[in-house]
């Protein structure tokens, strides 16, 4: 090893900005995803909410109008879509999601924020937070249903068949659930709650359950995004079939 | 510039205040920062404060800001980052000198947290305690915290938004979390939880995750778990109807 001159210099600022070690993505990039990909879910989620008819061609339902009720001229939509809203906007994940892209808080780590007020979950709105549970029950509901749908999807006038919206209810449906019961509420409700794993047979099999939920919850934000996803897909192919733009490939038995 | 040759930059100063200084270091392989700084110090500053201990990433003195990120300089090899990389200690505690902090606030934080006490039955017995393996996992994960703070110095609330008054940040959450989930302790911190601890700062946005040399899963393992607990005992209208009827622990003061 060559010992080189000691040098030692004053430089005037730091040329660098914060280098995350553990990701090779730009800091900017997560954010600027989340910002995008959710406002247009949004902006779709509205649109179908309240100006759109019955998402239905037999024997498909559309994920934001199930179970369907249609009252007078109310959008059907409404009586569902609530559930998995406040589901989704107050789902440990997404908090990260939106704190850090919508109010920066801190946009990523390490780096300079907003020196506006800051009271975390403790005041008005994001206190409500705190109510997550009540919305995974609603959505346990929910999901309920859309399993019931993804059955009837392969029903086809009395005989059994496949067709691409089937798959995709079904793809659907599974992702949803996957997503549903890996909530974090969930977990406590499983077995998180317990000080102790092994001191009666009914925490011993909680912890069981705590430990299957754990295995979904792992990867939650995984869930949430496919998930998300495939709610807008099977929406977008069912009014395409509607308006008979698109055809449904079937083999019907 | 030889290609061996590294471009340090160190944070020179104290709280009065200071500049970026560059030396220039040989590299040698498998080269650490803390190699790097410890050579600058031993060639060409020896009056350069710089705090460490174990040199393997064990005793948690060496934390500070390489690139900008919170790391333990004995952890981080040189390689990661190529000819230049810059050190600057943690921005969220009081600067003594160059890349030393003083994080004496962590310790009053933590003398706040009611110990590890177990119920008078399981104080008095003369038996030897059991405890599972499955019990033992959870809370095993907590325990090999080496308080490096480097989660204390990326949670935004204390680091941007001076919440050292309202919230006691990640690191004591884990604490909390491994006494509370214990099957022997018999205290319930959740108003300590609701109150002080200020656990509704947080705002599970996991910088504190990604930081953690231990690897521990402090939002999804001890944080969000704490969450769930405080609002068993403020938030849930049923839990509350439930312990009114009869069941259920009802949150006490500590
Ligand atoms: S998850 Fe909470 S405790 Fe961790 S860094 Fe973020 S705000 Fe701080
Ligand atoms: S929890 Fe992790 S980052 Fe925080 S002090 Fe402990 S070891 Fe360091
Ligand atoms: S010197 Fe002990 S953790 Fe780095």
């Amino acid at each position: 090893m060559a010992i080189s001159e000691p040098v030692a210099r004053p430089v005037a600022a730091d040329r660098t900005g914060v280098k995350n070690p553990y990701s090779v993505l730009p800091n900017w990039l997560y954010p600027a995803f989340v910002v995008v990909a959710l406002s247009l879910f949004g902006a779709y989620a509205l649109w179908v909410v309240f100006f759109q008819p019955l998402g239905y061609v037999m024997p498909y339902l559309s994920p934001f109008d199930s179970p369907p009720i249609t009252l007078g001229r109310i959008p059907p939509a409404i009586w569902v879509a609530w559930a998995p809203l406040v589901f989704r906007l107050s789902c440990y994940y997404y908090r990260k999601a939106y704190f850090r892209s919508f109010f920066g808080h801190p946009r990523s780590c390490a780096v300079p924020e907003p020196k506006r007020r800051y009271r975390g979950e403790t005041a008005f709105p994001w206190v409500f937070n705190n109510f997550h549970r009540f919305a995974f029950y609603a959505t346990v509901v929910q999901v309920g249903f859309l399993w019931f749908d993804a059955v009837i999807a392969f029903d086809f006038g009395g005989r059994f068949g496949v067709g691409f919206g089937s798959v995709l209810m079904l793809a659907n449906v599974l992702l949803l659930s996957g997503y549903t019961f890996g909530c974090h509420a969930f977990r406590h409700l499983a077995g998180g709650d317990l000080d102790c794993f092994s001191c009666s047979l009914a925490a011993r099999a909680r912890h069981r359950l705590w430990r299957g939920v754990t295995i979904l919850n792992i990867k939650h934000d995984r869930w949430a995004w496919a998930s998300l996803f495939t709610v807008a897909a099977t929406d977008i192919y069912i009014r395409l079939l509607l308006a008979g733009v698109l055809h449904d490939p079937r083999w019907v038995s | 510039m030889a290609d061996s040759d590294l471009d340090l930059r160190i944070w020179r100063g104290d709280a009065k205040g200071g500049e970026l200084v560059s030396y220039r270091v040989p590299v040698t392989e498998g080269m650490v920062v803390l190699d790097a700084v410890l050579w600058a110090q031993a060639n060409m500053a020896s009056d350069m404060a710089v705090r460490w201990n174990c040199k393997a990433a064990k005793c948690g003195s060496c934390s500070a800001e390489i690139q900008g990120f919170p790391r333990l300089m004995c952890k981080t090899p040189i390689a990661d980052y190529g000819d230049h990389v810059t050190v600057r200690p943690m921005r969220a505690f009081p600067l003594i000198k160059d890349l030393v902090t003083d994080v004496s606030w962590n310790y009053e934080v933590n003398k706040q947290i009611p110990p590890f006490t177990p119920s008078e039955k399981d104080m008095n017995t003369s038996e030897p305690w059991r405890m599972q393996q499955k019990d033992v996992d959870r809370v095993m994960e907590f325990r090999k915290c080496i308080e490096c703070f480097l989660c204390q110095d990326v949670c935004h609330v204390l680091r941007n938004h001076d919440g050292k008054s309202n919230f006691y940040g990640p690191r004591f959450m884990v604490r909390i979390a491994a006494l509370e989930m214990h099957p022997k302790d018999s205290l319930d911190r959740r108003p300590l939880l609701k109150g002080n601890a200020g656990l509704g700062y947080c705002n599970v946005t996991k910088c504190c995750t990604e930081v953690c040399p231990e690897h521990i899963k402090i939002t999804d393992n001890a944080i969000i778990p704490l969450k769930e607990r405080m609002d068993d005992a403020y938030f849930d209208p049923v839990r509350a109807l439930i312990r009114r009827i009869g069941g259920g622990r009802k949150p006490k003061a500590v």
